[in-house]
């Protein structure tokens, strides 16, 4: 979009001319004079994604995960019901499964086909996450991508890839990170973000959370 | 289908650049693209892997070019046509011209989006038959080349695993984009990077993809 300043992952003008701008307006009106789509529901969703859903909720996960050994447990066992005590669930998340980072091993969540992404807990996908780049690389160098993030890992560090290609659903649960001892569950959420849940980063320093 | 959509190990494309601190959208027509796209979709006429087909059988230089949404958007407009729910005619006029089309279930509500956000819809169903491989198994997945939609990624074709979870049976995408309903069991199959990129490949990787039974055949364990 010319009016974005962002990287060239949002499209360029469409090479037939087609405006998605007008296009999605249109549609919205034609859909409604038909009767299809009610304008409310279409806020609705708008509204859950833009504002309900979001990283946080994964962090409160996460955070939980590192405080409560037998919710870790739970959670590395059936991501989809330890995320439900939490009240985390639905559209997107329908089959959670959690997979743990150890100072051994660093796992790293890509869809290649689409962009399949742990709705409930992380919201939408960043564009980044969905876009041609991320996508091709993540499986054959992940190294490099992480590089991308300023992440480098050892090299005795071995790399899992988790292809999210069907409606199983992953999350990273991050190593906890040195200096987080006798933090509130709070406080721990803060570090925790999207990209550590993703595997494309690691969760804060608390002294790093703060600056 | 061997479409655009394909990506895993293709080059060329340059790093990665993460957006700080990035929205959940970046432009109103985006948030009413996805909304959309949800909304239509209840109202039953095609399903997730119908929807993902129609997405990935754009043209790949308009795939590739295009942000997401818009190919969201772009297949929108496709499934709609193809159900019969629009007209090209009203597509392109942005009027209506006949009545609506019957749909297999009601105009979704602002209090059918909140439960639908809520619970979404589970894949998971009751097995036909018992699950033929086991956790530990090594498999073979299948070289392939269906002209309809597949979750088997290219660079998986052929390539020798090791079965490590078992989710159960699942809706087969393959037949759910043709509208057929079919549970298969599903697995986890974990690859060594080196058994599906070859020489110079990175030791310490290990890439696992989310497999179909139908997708995979069975190799001798290692004696």
């Amino acid at each position: 979009m010319a009016s974005c300043p962002c990287p060239t992952e949002h499209g360029r003008p469409a090479i037939d001319g087609y405006d998605p701008v007008a296009r999605v307006k249109a549609l919205e009106q034609l859909l409604v004079e038909k009767g299809y789509v009610d304008p409310l529901a279409l806020d609705v969703i708008v509204e859950t994604y833009a504002h309900e859903v979001g990283p946080m909720n994964g962090a409160k996960v996460v955070a939980k995960a590192w405080t409560d050994a037998d919710y870790r447990g739970r959670l590395l066992a059936n991501g989809t019901e330890a995320a439900a005590e939490l009240g985390f669930g639905g559209r997107g998340g329908e089959h959670i499964v959690v997979v743990e980072n150890t100072p051994r091993l660093h796992n790293l969540i890509v869809c290649t086909l689409c962009s399949c992404y742990p709705w409930p807990l992380l919201g939408l996908p960043p564009v980044w996450y969905k876009s041609p780049p991320y996508r091709s690389r993540a499986v054959i160098e992940p190294r490099a991508v992480l590089r991308d993030f300023g992440v480098t890992l050892p090299e005795t560090t071995a790399i899992r890839v988790w292809d999210s290609t069907a409606e199983t659903r992953y999350l990273v649960l991050p190593l906890r990170p040195e200096g987080s001892e006798g933090l509130s569950e709070e406080r721990l959420a803060s570090l925790v973000t999207r990209e550590a849940m993703i595997g494309t980063g690691l969760a804060l320093v608390p002294a790093r959370a703060a600056a | 289908m061997n479409g655009a959509q394909d990506l895993g190990g293709a080059m060329g494309f340059g790093p990665v650049r993460p957006e700080k601190a990035e929205p959940a959208f970046h432009a109103r027509w985006e948030e009413r693209a996805l909304a959309l796209t949800l909304a239509a979709g209840a109202l039953g006429e095609w399903s997730i892997d119908e929807g993902r087909y129609a997405r990935e059988s754009l043209h790949p230089a308009l795939y590739l070019n295009a942000s997401y949404y818009e190919i969201w958007l772009r297949a929108l407009e496709k499934l709609l046509r193809d159900k019969k729910l629009l007209e090209g005619k009203e597509l392109e006029t942005g009027r209506a011209s006949r009545p609506a089309a019957k749909t297999r279930r009601p105009k979704l509500t602002a209090d059918g989006a909140r439960r639908l956000m809520a619970k979404g819809t589970p894949y998971r169903r009751e097995p036909c038959a018992p699950a033929r491989f086991a956790v530990g198994g090594r498999v073979r997945a299948k070289v392939m080349n269906p002209h309809g939609h597949t979750r088997l990624p290219r660079y998986a074709r052929g390539k020798v695993g090791v079965v490590e979870r078992i989710h159960g049976a699942h809706v087969f995408p393959d037949a759910s984009a043709r509208g057929q309903s079919e549970p298969v069991w599903l697995y986890t199959v974990a690859f060594p990077a080196r058994e599906l990129w070859g020489e110079g490949a990175d030791p310490t990787l290990t890439v696992s993809i989310e497999a179909f039974e139908p997708y995979l055949e069975p190799l001798p364990s290692k004696g």
